[in-house]
């Protein structure tokens, strides 16, 4: 599995993802400037990582979806290529309308930062063969705008075909509609979610309860 | 020429912006509030002299960045 972390302006979290690319791809993932117009040749994964694109101006994601690059990884998805947005990630992927609905400003207007519980839906994914389906596990959470909402019809079908990849399990403290912190594209290949799988990947970060997320896509 | 967008969420997206707003006037006895939405404005001043051309080409800014339709309605004055 070879991956590429997308770099914007404003995103602070990519070395958390380049250590639990390295821990359990085995290799190095490329890092790629927002400016480029084109991915890595044998690119298997793109991953968003979190920060404050952008200074979160306009809107959360808003400016980083119409990077330039973002048209190479919108071909890439296309193409049936694997997507990971984590964080503001995950709201660049939902703006650049990679996968549906937005995430607004979280319920009780408060930034929160500090962990929370995330259920499996399903562990038939590239994202989540190593989990037992069901499973729950820890993940911290650092965001203003985790919010997920979509209309009903949007939500139905979500869950519907199964395409709701972790709900809060412990407490809804964002206010996201049907208690949703990520999902999937309808080919089951680009995945979004707020909390940070990518920092629980070390006993020395307190635990290792995200780390089967990276050890699923190695094993992909 | 000058063009204001105003955005707005959408009728049903819960505003909890708007929501402390209403509650913070309550509290300083604005007993007459009620539902308080906020949004945000949007003004660009525009090299253009056809108002229709700048209605169009500002509601293509506003589709593609400026309002994510998603969530948020805009609407596009032209002022001269």
């Amino acid at each position: 599995m070879q991956a590429a972390i997308l770099l914007f302006p404003g995103i602070n979290r990519e070395r958390d993802m380049i250590l639990a690319v390295r821990q359990s791809f085995g290799r190095e993932p490329a890092i790629v400037w927002h400016k480029e117009t084109e991915l890595p040749a044998g690119t298997d994964l793109v991953i968003l990582p979190g920060g404050f694109s952008f200074g979160d101006y306009l809107r959360c994601g808003a400016m980083a979806a119409q990077s330039p690059i973002m048209r190479a990884v919108k071909s890439h998805a296309e193409r049936g290529g694997y997507v990971l947005g984590v964080c503001n990630g995950f709201q660049i992927i939902t703006e650049a309308g990679l996968l549906p609905g937005a995430l607004l400003r979280n319920a009780g207007l408060r930034f929160l930062s500090m962990d929370t519980m995330l259920k499996v839906e399903r562990n038939d994914t590239v994202f989540t063969s190593k989990w037992e389906k069901g499973a729950e596990f820890r993940a911290p959470m650092a965001h203003g705008d985790g919010n997920y909402t979509a209309d009903d019809a949007i939500l139905d079908r979500l869950e519907g075909d199964g395409l709701v990849a972790f709900r809060y399990s412990d407490a809804n403290r964002n206010g996201s509609a049907r208690s949703i912190a990520g999902i999937y594209s309808p080919n089951l290949r680009v995945l979004g979610l707020m909390p940070h799988p990518e920092n629980l990947i070390d006993p020395l970060m307190g635990g290792t309860d995200g780390k089967p997320l990276f050890d699923s896509l190695a094993a992909a | 020429m000058k063009a204001i967008v105003t955005i707005m969420l959408k009728n049903g997206v819960l505003d909890p912006q708007g929501k402390a707003i209403g509650h913070a006037l309550n509290n300083l006895g604005f007993a007459q509030v009620g539902e308080v939405r906020m949004g945000k404005i949007i003004e660009l001043e525009l090299a253009e002299t056809d108002a229709g051309k700048a209605r169009a080409d500002t509601e293509e800014m506003a589709r593609k960045l400026l309002a994510n339709t998603v969530i948020e309605s805009f609407k596009v004055e032209i002022a001269g």
